[in-house]
């Protein structure tokens, strides 16, 4: 197929230094593509989502009105990361991974950093990650947060920045897996010539760290799942499925003697370990939400006492919240007197008078996001939005400004993407995955979100985002 | 394994047979109707009786033709037990257990469903309708071989098992069935050739026309019932279907044969020595319908117990013993 028509544009091309200048480590797949003869590559495309839709690799919506149930949009032209760049993220996501974990722990026990005056009192306490019931607790080794994905963006100076953590439960390992899996099946030759680092190990790994939070030489290991409904239960389904362990949702599960048990065919079964992928205000009704139906009454208790343990820890959400986010470059500082390896990008806090202000007066240069909302959900995007939704978000700033945050609009990094029969740039972002348990893992590759719709910057599955394989070359 | 794993992957299973057995019943009626002397109405209300849907049927659609008892069956959504329900029902439960089968199984389970549902969506006619039903019996046939081939034959296989081969026996005798309401078309015609076509149609439509004859030679009334209920060796036979399922309960609950320990053991272990037991006269004497309606009842109790014994969610006691104080 012809690519010398392909235009990096203006924006940092992941793939091309210039037009029909191939960076380093792209030459052999861009020489690869151009090398296929004409509608070729759309027959791949084709051929890969009948392999996604054969698996059933769906995720759910909700709100939607297409049925809660989506085959996940996937483009054919992965990322390729190489190997000294991918150096400098994991090092980088390491460092933040250990200062997130001093961070969560300190803040339920002696609040130094408090008192040190380098985060304020007020914002730590008007967080809705902030979890009182978890003060003074110890979970295994003080980590608190194992499961970490940290989203990363890239922009024009060609530099990598954190645009978020997500220490809760974060999502999307799976589309990783599966994505290489498909990539496997439609580009078999490209493998052969490229060294890609394998992402399989994941399961392993994951199954590793959950075993690091039991001193039993044979702990059992489940993932607690809200169940068949919620938008991440393939992936949920299919991390138990690959580490071998039960998918219980909250009805199997019960506490008996201040243990927790699972319901079985043949009686009762104590559960060591516990991943869950629900929130912590949905783990037990008789500890944070009342009204919750998902929850296991008497969890936390059984948690409090060690007797079973949870991951991530409840009160993670501390470390991800939007506006504690700004405050993480002098966090790395504080407990690790290093300076960050990976920048965030510059972010407003509207709680700040000044800061207020001033996002006030630039919404059309700004994108406003929720403090406490994931997944696209609560964002504005002041560039792309209309006279009547940057007005209604200004109502809603100055009604509540701990709930939002402001940064820049970024100019996002692009990769040529399929559209109909030939490539056109696409801004991305990548979720790279870590993992503490006895040590740090960072998995090599991550999600490359993808926004499929010419000009978007918007990534989100639920918004219109797709899925691109990455290729970590070693 | 977790009760609800163990309820989803026996309800997956027999939804999975149940769509086959609706395929072949439409096939047995399609057949029979090809047979039909000239002149003679088309019988499709029979159809709806034996699946024991009449009532609802007969609210939503008035008058049983071809059209509406095959939408009926193959493509209503709002039929709990139609094909495409079946479909979308044996998918739901594959997917809560996803990490318990195998892949193999899984993309298996929807293939199977979107092809069932592009079908559907793309319309059932005269000329597509006999391919459809090869393929609803060919994938449910696929997704048994992937089952045996690729899972475990543990635990969950024998809840797999079970759950098939209870559902097959129902609805084997609901094939037989058919026969009971399909009107002849004079009193006279019984044991003539119109006769036997219809007997053999319905041993077609259990697939077991060639097993018939290997061992009956000739088609007589008597012989094919004996052969669909009493058989202890063919696979679509009521007394193998019950002897297997009987040896999977076992599994599960690990005791001896000729002994129980729970009510789903005592209930199918009867049944099962009732057909051992019985000859082709013991089962024609009041008539077949009546002994198929007696026999349904009973796998129904025995379906109930499965459920009160495995199933359902019980109340986990204390283990602590309590201490008395003054």
């Amino acid at each position: 197929m012809k690519l010398s028509s392909y235009d990096p544009g203006e924006f940092y091309d992941e793939l091309y230094e210039g037009q029909g200048q191939p960076r380093p480590g792209s030459t052999v797949l861009l020489r690869k593509l151009a090398s296929l003869p004409e509608g070729e590559l759309k027959k791949r495309q084709e051929a890969a989502e009948r392999v996604i839709l054969n698996m059933g690799m769906t995720f759910g919506v909700y709100g939607s009105d297409h049925g809660h149930e989506q085959i996940f949009p996937f483009d054919i032209v992965p990322r390729i990361v190489v190997s000294s760049e991918w150096e400098h993220i994991e090092s980088g996501l390491r460092q933040r991974m250990r200062a997130l974990n001093f961070f969560i722990d300190d803040v339920y026990h002696d609040q130094k950093i408090i008192k040190d005056g380098v985060v304020p009192s007020e914002l730590l306490h008007s967080g809705k990650g902030f979890l009182p019931p978890c003060m003074g607790l110890n979970p295994p080794r003080r980590i608190w947060c194992h499961i970490a994905g940290i989203d990363l963006v890239r922009i024009g100076d060609g530099r990598y920045y954190v645009l978020e953590d997500n220490a809760r439960c974060p999502s999307g390992v799976a589309y990783v897996l599966e994505a290489r899996q498909v990539m496997k099946r439609t580009f078999p030759e490209l493998f052969e010539t490229y060294r890609v680092r394998p992402v399989d190990g994941y399961p392993s790994q994951l199954l590793e760290t959950l075993r690091s939070l039991s001193d039993l030489p044979d702990p059992t290991i489940v993932i607690l799942t809200p169940g068949i409904f919620n938008s991440a239960y393939y992936e949920h389904s299919l991390l138990a499925q690959k580490m071998g362990v039960e998918l219980v949702e909250s009805s199997d599960l019960i506490v008996v003697d201040g243990f927790v048990h699972m319901r079985t065919t043949k009686g009762s079964q104590r559960v060591d370990v516990i991943y869950r992928r629900i929130n912590d205000d949905y783990l037990d009704p008789l500890a944070f939400r009342p009204d919750s139906v998902l929850g296991v009454p008497g969890l936390m208790e059984s948690y409090k006492r060690g007797r079973v343990a949870l991951a991530n820890a409840p009160g993670t959400g501390v470390s991800d919240d939007k506006a504690i986010y700004a405050y993480v470059p002098k966090i790395i500082n504080y407990y690790l007197a290093e300076e960050p390896i990976l920048p965030n990008v510059p972010t407003y806090l509207c709680s700040d008078r000044r800061d207020r202000t001033y996002v006030l007066e630039h919404l059309d240069q700004l994108v406003v996001k929720a403090t406490n909302e994931a997944g696209g959900y609560g964002m504005m995007i002041g560039p792309h939005a209309s006279k009547q939704e940057r007005e209604d978000c200004a109502h809603h700033i100055e009604a509540d400004p701990r709930n939002y945050i402001a940064q820049p609009t970024l100019a996002l990094s692009r990769v040529p993407t399929l559209v109909e029969d030939h490539l056109e740039g696409r801004h991305v972002d990548l979720r790279p995955y870590v993992l503490y348990g006895r040590d740090i893992y960072v998995l090599p590759g991550g999600m490359t979100r993808v926004a499929l719709r010419k000009g978007s910057l918007v990534v989100n599955s639920s918004q219109g985002g797709g899925n691109k394989d990455t290729w970590v070359l070693s | 394994m977790l009760s609800r794993v163990a309820s989803s992957i026996y309800w997956l299973n027999r939804y999975i047979e149940r769509a086959e057995n609706y395929a072949r019943f439409v096939e047995v009626n399609l057949n029979l109707t090809l047979d039909l002397p000239r002149g003679t109405a088309e019988q499709w209300e029979p159809l709806v009786a034996t699946t024991g849907d009449h009532e609802s049927f007969m609210h939503r659609y008035g008058k049983a033709t071809k059209e509406t008892v095959v939408r009926f069956l193959l493509a209503d959504p709002a039929n709990a037990n139609s094909i495409l329900s079946c479909l979308v029902a044996a998918r739901e439960n594959a997917r809560s257990v996803r990490e318990v089968i195998s892949s193999d199984m899984w993309e298996q389970v929807n293939r199977f469903y979107l092809m069932v549902r592009d079908s559907v969506s793309k319309g059932l006619s005269s000329q597509n309708l006999h391919p459809f039903l090869l393929d609803v019996k060919a994938n449910s046939h696929l997704f048994l071989g992937i089952t045996d081939a690729t899972m475990s034959h543990g635990e969950g296989w024998h809840f797999a098992r079970l759950g098939r081969l209870l559902e097959r026996a129902d609805k084997t005798s609901r094939i037989l069935d058919v026969k009971y309401f399909m009107l002849l078309p004079t009193v006279t015609a019984v044991g003539t050739p119109f006769d036997i076509i219809q007997w053999s149609a319905l041993l077609k439509s259990a697939s077991a026309l060639e097993m018939y004859y290997r061992r009956f030679g000739r088609i007589s009334p008597d012989d094919v019932a004996a052969f669909l209920v009493l058989d202890s060796t063919f696979p679509r036979a009521i007394r193998y279907c019950l002897i297997k399922s009987e040896d999977s309960l076992h599994a599960i609950s690990g005791s001896e044969r000729g002994a129980y320990q729970n009510q789903a053991e005592k209930r199918l272990g009867r049944l099962r020595a009732e057909l051992d037991f019985a000859d082709v006269e013991d089962c024609v004497a009041d008539g077949l319908h009546e002994f198929v309606d007696q026999f349904q009842a009973q796998l129904n109790d025995v379906g109930d117990s499965i459920f009160e014994t495995f199933f359902a969610p019980r109340p986990i006691h204390s283990t602590i013993p309590v201490m008395e104080t003054q």
